[in-house]
């Protein structure tokens, strides 16, 4: 009598259903009578771009806000999900993308405290058995004894998603699972959906890139504007019409250089002539990296995140020595710059982490808007600020760097999502209009209609003469914008070309530390 | 249940702020009421005798301002680099030697000056003696050899010990037989008292501390980028904000603030340099400086609440025959409770910290 068999109307029955879901933040519908089901078995993916509502609609599915009208449904009864205690109890689970995790914890004791049924004094022992079991199960390896400060951002997803499996989620909510994730182990987490979703969970995925989408989701639901456009299976689905129905009108065409730049005569807006940077800790760091950028052309730098991007710009901002070489920006021998001097010569910089390296979080937008720059806003000999003029600039700056609504100027930047962070940073360092501009990952948490937004941006000021090198993992977008092309690997430039003597799959292989066999 | 959730959060919202936060006091007070029982004594008539030797009457209110005055520099001392992010513990030390150097000159001097010049040149020794105490951490920490936390503390112990080694060797008064203690400064060198109270002319120091720190916190560029090094050092650091110099300046100051607070022990009260003059001025300036989270407007009212509560120690020892140290039971029950809350909704009561 206890043989698990599937009753038919499971099938039928969806885990977690809502109908008619409105929220609604003053003025703003964020979300406008959704209808969505989530099946037991299935892959469900939310597509939308920033703004759509993909996250109001995640926060009431788990209970962290309450709709404004409508019914969410579990397991075909009507429920009220008061708080995420309460869709944790009721087995729901979500993978937020700052994770949630204790640092200081081993992995044992950060899932241990998720526990619903966690006795006072429990067995560790016990829970390891659990945890390696769940493992196993599903893919999801890592030591349980070891402290979670010291996991890469992968192995702490693995723990989240171990934390809350083992906690009884049933239905599993990932926001943007992926923009953690280096591109070698997205497979392997996709790899865990198909075996959560063989074994019955009901997985939510949210993202805005197509790719992932059609690798491993078995319906999709599109948002826009806060309501569902459709929801469809992916199966017989091409990615441009996934794309047109999220965007509501035809792709826009990818932005691309159509006339490559003669520097010859030109001065270089930055030389790196073989430059060495020790690294103890990775052993990476730069060996002997020579190139230079002139201005009006962009420079693509490709590699594997890890190579030696890092400290190339460290390097080039002067926050980290180098042993050997010399660096000239705009004409200038650098050697002693102080990075405040560097930055008034016409240096800006996009970093590779927004939050950490760019922004104040604590602080407005505005008062982001004006980082490295404060003096200019300084009355009174320097020293009063002066806000106004600050939200004037911040206002000009969001305004004439992109198309869509700019996120408002009071918000606090650490409430603002991965998307509008970054569109935050890109106003700024390209609105300064700097000489030289380095980017690093520029498309990073931008939807598709931003990303091609800010790909346009930077050619826009390439035409105007900016010099800019730009960092980037999509080859794609390297081949589409570079004039010249470098391939990093191991610290070392291997390979410098013009985007059209080369092809995508030869950069592929020196990225990885491969040869090049035939030519 | 149905509505449990929002009903709880409007409850919040009605419960939040000062009351929220006076109802917290209230509860540490009520404890502290019950340790009083357990020793026997009326709560009651013990909270109606600290009531009335402090802010009861006009002597109690004088007396509660003359521990205000070096509470507010040393709380200042640790507001001031928490804006970077760096936590001060050393604000007894700085005061030692704040108070140390300002002997010094006092002593250097005697009373070959007009008080004019007098007084101004204390003030400085004051602030300098604590400032190039702080300065020491500061350094160590710039230069990334040593977290200042802990610096700083310790270097409190080696404060005290260098003020003993001054008041038992060289500034000892030959004519005050074994005690440990300099002669009287000359008039010339002392802050004058307001009035015929015991509060004196570091009054008026803390006051200028007071505004001028909350105006450069809140209208300057400096304001600004401290707030940018303490929001996002790496931020700030690749964005070319100075820290290096903002780290050894602030705990210039903070020191100095701390030393004015030794200073004005010494050069008001005392009259002359004994050893262990503070009775711990500056860990108090500490627990102020968090428990107004670091709101300037927050460490005068918490500086006049721990005020009341120092004094009111005196109290119940001549009162209720209980130890002084009974009202660290107290101080500690406050920090406790206000603690244990505030983690939870940071703002309690003290309007947003914000440049505008």
């Amino acid at each position: 009598m206890l043989t698990q068999v599937q009753a038919p109307t499971n099938l039928a029955t969806p885990l977690l259903e809502a109908r008619g879901l409105v929220k609604q933040f003053g003025d703003l519908r964020a979300n406008d009578n959704v209808n969505i089901a989530i099946y037991p078995g299935e892959v469900h993916a939310i597509l939308g771009e920033n703004g759509a509502g993909k996250s109001t609609l995640m926060k009431m599915l788990y209970g962290f806000y309450q709709p404004t009208a409508g019914q969410i449904f579990l397991n075909g009864q009507p429920m009220i999900i008061n708080s995420p205690q309460d869709g944790r109890r009721l087995g729901i689970g979500m993978v937020f993308q700052n994770f949630t995790l204790i640092p200081a914890l081993t992995v044992i004791e950060n899932v241990a405290l998720f526990l619903p049924d966690l006795r006072a004094v429990f067995s560790q022992k016990e829970i390891e058995q659990r945890i390696k079991e769940a493992s196993a199960k599903y893919d999801l390896r890592v030591d349980p004894r070891a402290t979670v400060g010291e996991l890469s951002m992968g192995e702490q997803q693995k723990v989240e998603i171990l934390k809350i499996i083992l906690a009884g989620a049933k239905v599993l909510i990932f926001d943007e699972p992926t923009s953690v994730l280096a591109p070698h182990e997205v497979g392997g987490l996709f790899q865990v959906f198909n075996k959560l979703r063989a074994d019955g969970y009901a997985i939510l995925f949210i993202t805005h890139k197509m790719p992932e989408v059609m690798a491993v989701a078995d319906r999709i639901t599109v948002l826009r504007r806060g309501r569902v456009v459709e929801t469809m299976p992916v199966a017989g689905a091409t990615e441009t019409e996934l794309v047109t129905m999220l965007l509501g009108s035809a792709p826009p065409e990818a932005a691309r250089i159509t006339q490559f730049k003669d520097t010859t005569g030109q001065t270089p807006l930055l030389i790196f002539d073989r430059i060495t940077v020790p690294d103890e800790q990775t052993k990476i760091g730069l060996k002997e990296v020579s190139f230079q950028v002139f201005p009006g052309e962009i420079v693509g730098v490709a590699g594997v995140s890890g190579n030696g991007q890092q400290t190339l710009i460290e390097a080039a901002l002067g926050l980290r020595p180098h042993t050997a070489g010399t660096i000239h920006l705009m004409g200038e021998n650098v050697a002693n710059w102080p990075v405040e001097k560097k930055l008034q010569a016409g240096l800006g910089c996009i970093p590779e982490d927004p939050l950490l390296m760019g922004a104040i979080p604590g602080m407005r937008v505005y008062e982001n808007m004006i980082l490295g720059e404060q003096h200019q806003y300084a009355d009174q000999g320097g020293l009063s600020m002066n806000w106004k003029r600050v939200r004037d600039k911040a206002t000009q700056f969001l305004n004439s760097t992109f198309i869509s609504s700019a996120p408002r100027l009071e918000v606090m930047v650490e409430t603002l999502s991965g998307g509008n962070l970054q569109r935050v940073i890109i106003a700024r360092e390209v609105g300064r209009q700097p000489k030289l501009l380095i980017a690093y990952y520029v498309a990073r948490g931008l939807d598709i209609s931003n990303a091609e937004a800010a790909r346009r941006l930077l050619l826009k000021h390439r035409e105007q003469g900016m010099g800019i090198l730009l960092i980037s993992e999509d080859l794609d977008e390297l081949f589409a914008l570079s004039d010249r092309l470098l391939v990093m690997h191991h610290g070392h430039i291997v390979g410098t070309f013009r985007p059209q003597e080369t092809t995508a799959h030869d950069v592929g292989i020196l990225m990885t530390g491969g040869t090049i066999t035939h030519a | 249940m149905l509505n449990g959730n929002s009903l709880a959060q409007i409850g919040k919202q009605q419960f939040s702020g000062l009351l929220r936060y006076m109802a917290m006091l209230a509860l540490a007070l009520l404890v502290f009421a019950l340790v009083l029982l357990i020793f026997g004594k009326n709560p009651a008539q013990a909270y109606a005798d600290i009531f009335s030797s402090t802010i009861g009457s006009a002597y109690g209110l004088s007396e509660v301002l003359v521990k205000v005055i070096p509470l507010v520099l040393c709380a200042l001392a640790v507001l001031l680099p928490a804006r970077i992010g760096l936590v001060n513990v050393g604000g007894e030390g700085q005061l030692y030697m704040g108070a140390l150097l300002a002997t010094w000159g006092a002593l250097a001097v005697g009373d070959s000056l007009p008080a004019v010049i007098g007084i101004p040149l204390m003030i400085i020794l004051g602030f300098v003696g604590g400032g190039l105490w702080a300065a020491i951490p500061a350094f160590l920490r710039a230069k990334g050899w040593l977290n200042e936390t802990i610096s700083t503390l310790l270097l409190n112990y080696v404060a005290v010990l260098w003020v003993n080694f001054f008041v038992f060797g060289p500034f000892k008064d030959p004519e005050s037989a074994n005690f440990p203690q300099s002669v009287l400064f000359a008039d010339s060198v002392r802050l004058p008292f307001i009035g015929s109270s015991r509060v004196h002319f570091g009054l008026v120091l803390g006051l200028i501390a007071l505004v001028v720190l909350y105006f450069v916190l809140k209208k300057t560029r400096w304001g600004y980028e401290m707030r940018a090094i303490g929001g996002n050092p790496e931020a700030a650091r690749r964005h070319g904000l100075p820290i290096t110099r903002y780290i050894l300046v602030t705990m210039f100051i903070a020191g100095g603030l701390a030393g004015l607070a030794g200073m004005g022990e010494v050069m008001a009260i005392q009259g002359r340099l004994r050893p262990g003059f503070s009775p711990g001025y500056g860990y108090m300036g500490f627990l102020i400086s968090w428990l107004a989270l670091h709101n300037p407007l927050g460490v005068v009212v918490m500086s006049f609440l721990i005020a009341i509560i120092a004094l009111g120690g005196d109290t119940l020892q001549i009162t209720q025959g209980m130890p002084f140290s009974s009202v660290n039971v107290l101080m500690s029950l406050i920090l406790f409770i206000v603690l244990g809350k505030f983690f939870n909704n940071m703002s309690f009561g003290w309007p947003k910290w914000e440049a505008k």
